[in-house]
């Protein structure tokens, strides 16, 4: 399947106008990729047939299916590992210590896809502290997409996808059998507030956050979206807070207000003082 | 690192084989338990054991038993690799010993995190 050039267009179009997601020229055999199976589950002839489609008729709920598509990315549990080496090493320790008196901890997740990364948070989060249950635990998760939210809280994976980052010792404790796949115990989906959300639309009211997770979300964006999510992570992040976010992302030349934390690999930053005394 | 796959099927030693050597690693072979416990005392030591579950002679189960019960391979660190995935099955190659599990089928990309994941523990 290849796409035509003015389809590729379009969709590049829908895309940035309701995700706010840049496709570049050149990502063609992608935009292919991705639509490929929205083509086949509509019994449709081609790529060129569904954006046809969509172009007579702009209510069509197909639209969001190609937004979701487009823009759904991969994820593992424990992706990358060092951040998560990080939050059990260097910033639970810190913010449990800080927090012990209130016992309150607010965690969010801002790109959750299928679920894994915040159920990898929260697996380290109990491993660390295991009486969290008694801790004023306020984690929500947030993904563009609803299928991506449904299947997040289903917490229902294939085995290639529990086989894939996930120490042995923690699938036997927080997973269960389920036919084929695996489902995530009761317990460890309960931690976590499930919601679909727009990054670049105007976020609902959140409490102030311990931690951000937002990686490998903000590449997509162009630089004023970027400047523009960084200026709203500033103002729900706690002065001492910490953000996470992907290996190939940064603050630099962005927003001045936050500087990498000196934690190895982990793409972690914090405000820096004088950022944080004005927060 | 160098590493001894253990498992009866030849075409699987030789995709374990094919993947680690892809990812660096220096690789013996044993076709089952007993050849592997006689692989460890003529080539050792191994800083990393595969063990298949269902393996002639000796078990993998009894392999991993028998290696964690002689000190000289406390360094060693093993991984189950095995088409046996129920939960009871893992929890009962943890408890033996074994530090890692990979059910098949599995891809490169999944055994190489798992190597990683044991390396920095």
């Amino acid at each position: 399947m290849t796409i035509a050039a003015d389809d590729f267009e379009y969709v590049r179009v829908l895309v940035r106008t309701k995700a706010g997601i840049v496709i570049e020229p050149g990502k063609e055999y992608m935009v292919d990729a991705r639509l490929g199976p929205i083509v086949r589950r509509e019994k449709l002839e081609s790529i060129a047939a569904l954006v046809a489609r969509l172009r007579t008729n702009i209510a069509d709920p197909l639209h969001r299916q190609v937004v979701e598509a487009m823009t759904t990315n991969e994820t593992s549990f424990f992706r990358d590992l060092h951040p998560f080496e990080a939050l059990r090493k260097t910033v639970l320790p810190a913010l449990c210590a800080k927090r012990a008196a209130g016992k309150s901890l607010s965690i969010w997740c801002g790109a959750s896809s299928t679920g894994q990364e915040p159920y990898t948070i929260a697996m380290t989060l109990r491993e660390f502290l295991p009486a969290i249950d008694e801790w004023s635990l306020s984690f929500i998760a947030t993904d563009l997409s609803s299928e991506m939210v449904a299947r997040s809280k289903a917490g229902a994976y294939n085995q290639i996808e529990v086989n894939r980052g996930l120490p042995a010792t923690l699938m036997v404790k927080y997973f269960e059998k389920q036919g084929l796949g695996w489902q995530i115990k009761e317990p460890l989906r309960r931690m976590i507030d499930f919601r679909e959300m727009n990054l670049t639309k105007p976020w609902p009211t959140f409490p102030k956050f311990d931690i951000v997770f937002m990686r490998n979300v903000l590449i997509y964006f162009d630089v004023d979206t970027k400047k523009e999510i960084f200026r709203r992570l500033r103002s729900v992040l706690k002065p001492d807070g910490y953000l996470f976010l992907g290996g190939a992302e940064t603050t630099m030349g962005l927003d001045d207000a936050f500087e990498r934390a000196p934690i190895e690999k982990s793409g972690c930053y914090v405000m820096k003082q004088a950022a944080a005394n004005a927060a | 690192m160098k590493v001894l796959v253990i498992d009866d099927s030849r075409a699987m030693r030789m995709i374990l084989k094919t993947t680690l050597r892809e990812l660096g690693h220096e690789v013996s072979e044993a076709s089952n338990g007993q050849e592997g416990l006689d692989v460890l005392k003529s080539s050792g030591p191994f800083a990393l054991a595969l063990v298949d579950w269902n393996i002639p002679l000796v078990n993998g189960y009894e392999f991993v038993c028998k290696v964690r019960a002689d000190p000289a391979y406390a360094a060693m660190k093993m991984v189950m690799v095995t088409t046996e995935v129920e939960t009871s099955q893992v929890a009962k190659a943890l408890g033996a010993g074994a530090n890692e599990y990979v059910m098949k089928p599995f891809t490169k990309d999944i055994l190489r995190d798992k190597i990683e994941m044991l390396a920095a523990a």
